[in-house]
């Protein structure tokens, strides 16, 4: 069976609430069904609203949501089936564990051996056989989010939303969350929409991400492009670490351009500029410049030392390039002949391909 | 397992739990102290005058006092005949001493609450001791028997007898419309001077309803002020406050003339036609102006504990119920109001304890059929100077309150509280 890949649709949606700003603005998307989809951006950029107009707690202003081709403006919350996880879990305090995830399963009337079974499954999936009778109070944060992902499934909805679930949880266990949501959406594959703020969750996670700033959406594409292929300098901003040059295009061609520096030229992969005149904004990833180059590079330039940061497995230089300050270099532990030094003069070099011209800041 | 009953030491060698308690002596001394003033406040304010209370309500000390050698005589006495020669001797020469210190009077009017007719009979007694007409050299008995002929009566005797415990629980009875007959069993007054049964009842009637209605009233406007934004909650937790920052007084005098004959809500329901002009209802000195004043009065103390929860109540969880296939109804039973309870039980008991004592308000709109046992409290304090009744009849009030609050914490749970 194909699956359908406009299994929740938002058509030309916009959202305010006061009738002044928008705060979601003309958003096109399309969630393919099974698919684990990730709504990214700052806080503001109006993703949750994008899940909460999914979920029916808001109505759009302008344009319709259809679910399986359905349109859902209409149906409220209740009548919709879609499972949700909150930010902070919204288990019912005065429920035990049982009785929370019985909650969806008792309201549908189900009968009550088969809401057992159901149950069990749930807690089994998450790993919390055992803990029925515990009161919500009585778990870790960790177990509150499996009793709240489990809560959200036992009821075989069509679609999941996630609101920042691991959000109030610690580092560690937020990493190994992810990798037990991830696991449990590849077992049921049931369709997640999953809200963050936090960009490595989406990465690791996602199938595909949808960057939200302003209101827009600013990239949609599966993790590894939208890394390594941004379309425009938020997204190179917001996603992972980035160097930048400002500068005016001299030149172009049509898989490489001059761009014009304060002080120098380079050689750059114009995304998104067309012609000579342009401003635009050129950005590299740390790791794709190299200190002295064994493989020849079509941007080599000399830059100057001005901090080292030990990390443990990479150390981060800070290098005065081109007039840029802050230009990071990420050195893997494992190159140490280099002499890396406060001071020092160094040779940096790029090809041109991983410097994208992008719009200007 | 050794580890763990071996004692711990200090560095220095000094047990751990002593050493720690000698750290701590200073703070809970410090911390003692601050509070030293409140609690003196209190036993001074509080527990002082209900102790005080206490012995007033059931104090019967006067006439055990006046009647020292007749009570003494009396213990071999069995209460059936009339008592022997030796007790009406030692009743002579007690009366003969407060004839002297002009203290029959009392001994009369408290007597003859005991029975009626001792009035008369201790006057005519008195009139012959003062002219020492009673020769003490012949038979003391056969002479007072002489006085009056009911003297000569048992029951008489058998009342004085009764007198001399110096505790009593008549006061309690009273306040039940029972009291003590001859032989010492409680019985009920007559029908027609059942008075204080009736106002309890209604006490208890007119609180249970301002509750509910305190309630019925409270919970939605709560909940509205834990949901509205900032700017409009605020504009409405001053709109409930407001009739805090209102004499008491000054509120229920409005109510008075609102709620009067000719007062503006009949002047309205005449306006719109409900009623006719010469037909308008009586709405104040009666059962329904206690109601609706007392609900007014009382609404904040259960709005602010049911705020205080709800705003503790995360709005996802009525989300999470809706997502979950939850009708709005069912959230809100099922999730949010069970959330409330320990706000509408802190309510409750609020509004209850403070109408089941109140008193301005039922005194001044209440009229007859509206006055609460309060009003009777302070008629026998400040009318009638029976203030070991009105004793009575408040720390009744206060044992009622106890009870109550007992039955919630045996039903629902003190600890389930949240006032704040």
């Amino acid at each position: 069976m194909p699956k359908n890949t406009e299994f929740v649709k938002f058509d030309k949606v916009d959202k305010s609430y006061d009738g002044k700003v928008l705060v979601v603005k003309d958003l096109n998307l399309n969630i393919s069904e099974g698919e684990f989809i990730t709504m990214l951006g700052p806080s503001g950029s109006g993703k949750t609203t994008c899940l909460m107009m999914l979920a029916g707690f808001e109505t759009p202003t302008n344009g319709e949501i259809y679910l399986d081709s359905n349109p859902i403006s209409n149906i409220p919350p209740h009548k919709r089936g879609i499972g949700m996880v909150f930010q902070n879990y919204a288990l019912f305090p005065h429920m035990t564990v049982y009785e929370n995830l019985a909650f969806p399963l008792r309201v549908r009337k189900v009968q009550k051996d088969e809401i057992d079974k159901k149950v069990d499954k749930a807690l089994s999936m998450v790993s919390l056989s055992g803990f029925e009778s515990r009161m919500p109070a009585q778990l870790s944060g960790g177990q509150q989010q499996r009793v709240a992902v489990a809560r959200a499934l036992v009821f075989d909805p069509a679609v999941v939303l996630m609101d920042e679930p691991l959000g109030a949880l610690d580092k560690n266990l937020r990493e190994s969350m992810q990798y037990e949501i991830k696991h449990i959406h590849e077992n049921i594959g049931v369709t997640v929409v999953y809200v963050t703020h936090d960009q490595g969750e989406a990465l690791t996670m996602s199938n595909r991400i949808a960057v939200f700033n302003d209101g827009k959406v600013q990239q949609l594409s599966s993790p590894d492009k939208l890394y390594e292929e941004p379309v425009n300098s938020f997204v190179a901003e917001f996603i992972g670490e980035n160097n930048t040059f400002g500068g005016e295009v001299t030149d172009i061609s049509k898989d490489v351009c001059k761009v014009k520096l304060q002080n120098g030229e380079i050689l750059a992969n114009p995304v998104s500029v067309t012609s000579k005149g342009d401003k635009t904004t050129v950005s590299i990833r740390p790791e794709r410049a190299l200190i002295n180059p064994k493989d020849k590079m079509d941007n080599n330039q000399t830059g100057k030392i001005e901090e080292v940061i030990y990390h443990g497995d990479h150390t981060r230089v800070r290098l005065d390039l081109l007039g840029n300050k802050e230009f990071i270099l990420k050195v893997p532990n494992s190159s140490n002949e280099l002499d890396l030094k406060l001071g020092n003069e160094i040779k940096i070099g790029w090809n041109s391909q991983d410097a994208r011209a992008l719009d200007p800041k | 397992m050794s580890n763990e009953t071996k004692q711990i030491l200090t560095t220095d060698g000094i047990p751990l739990e002593i050493s720690l308690k000698k750290a701590e002596r200073k703070n809970k001394i410090k911390a003692f102290l601050l509070v030293a003033p409140l609690l003196l406040f209190l036993i001074i304010t509080y527990i002082f005058p209900i102790g005080e209370m206490f012995t007033r309500s059931i104090d019967d000390k006067m006439i055990t006092n006046m009647l020292p050698k007749t009570f003494k005589s009396m213990e071999t006495w069995d209460g059936k005949e009339l008592p022997s020669e030796e007790v009406f001797a030692s009743f002579l020469s007690d009366f003969k001493i407060l004839v002297e210190k002009k203290e029959h009077g009392k001994l009369a009017q408290r007597l003859n609450k005991e029975k009626n007719g001792f009035n008369t009979i201790t006057k005519k007694l008195f009139r012959q001791v003062k002219r020492n007409k009673i020769d003490e050299t012949q038979s003391i008995k056969e002479q007072i028997m002489k006085v009056h002929k009911r003297w000569r009566n048992v029951e008489y005797w058998q009342a004085i007898k009764r007198t001399a415990p110096p505790y009593t629980s008549a006061k309690y009875l009273k306040a039940m419309d029972m009291y003590l007959n001859e032989d010492n069993k409680i019985t009920q007054v007559s029908e027609d001077r059942r008075i204080h049964r009736i106002l309890w009842l209604r006490t208890v009637e007119v609180a249970f309803f301002v509750t509910v209605f305190c309630f019925l009233m409270g919970y939605p406007i709560a909940h509205l002020l834990a949901t509205l934004p900032m700017k409009y909650s605020n504009l409405l937790m001053i709109c409930v406050l407001l009739p805090f920052w209102t004499s008491l007084l000054v509120r229920t005098a409005s109510w008075m003339i609102l709620l009067q004959q000719q007062g503006v809500v009949n002047d309205f329901f005449v306006l719109i036609g409900l009623v006719s002009d010469d037909n308008r209802p009586e709405m104040m000195y009666n059962k329904v102006g206690t109601y609706v004043a007392m609900t007014q009065i009382l609404l904040p103390f259960m709005v602010l504990p049911l705020y205080s929860v709800m705003k503790t109540i995360s709005p996802s969880l009525m989300r999470a119920g809706k997502s979950l296939g939850g009708t709005p109804f069912v959230a809100f039973w099922k999730v949010y109001f069970p959330l409330t309870i320990p706000g509408i039980g802190a309510g409750c008991l609020l509004v209850f304890i403070l109408a089941i004592g109140y008193y301005i308000t039922p005194a001044l709109v209440g009229g007859a059929s509206g006055t609460l046992i309060s009003n009777q409290i302070a008629y026998h304090m400040k009318t009638t100077l029976d203030w070991s009744f009105a004793s009575a009849m408040g720390l009744m009030l206060l044992g009622g309150v106890l009870v109550i609050y007992w039955l919630y914490n045996k039903l629902v749970g003190v600890d389930n509280i949240k006032l704040g």
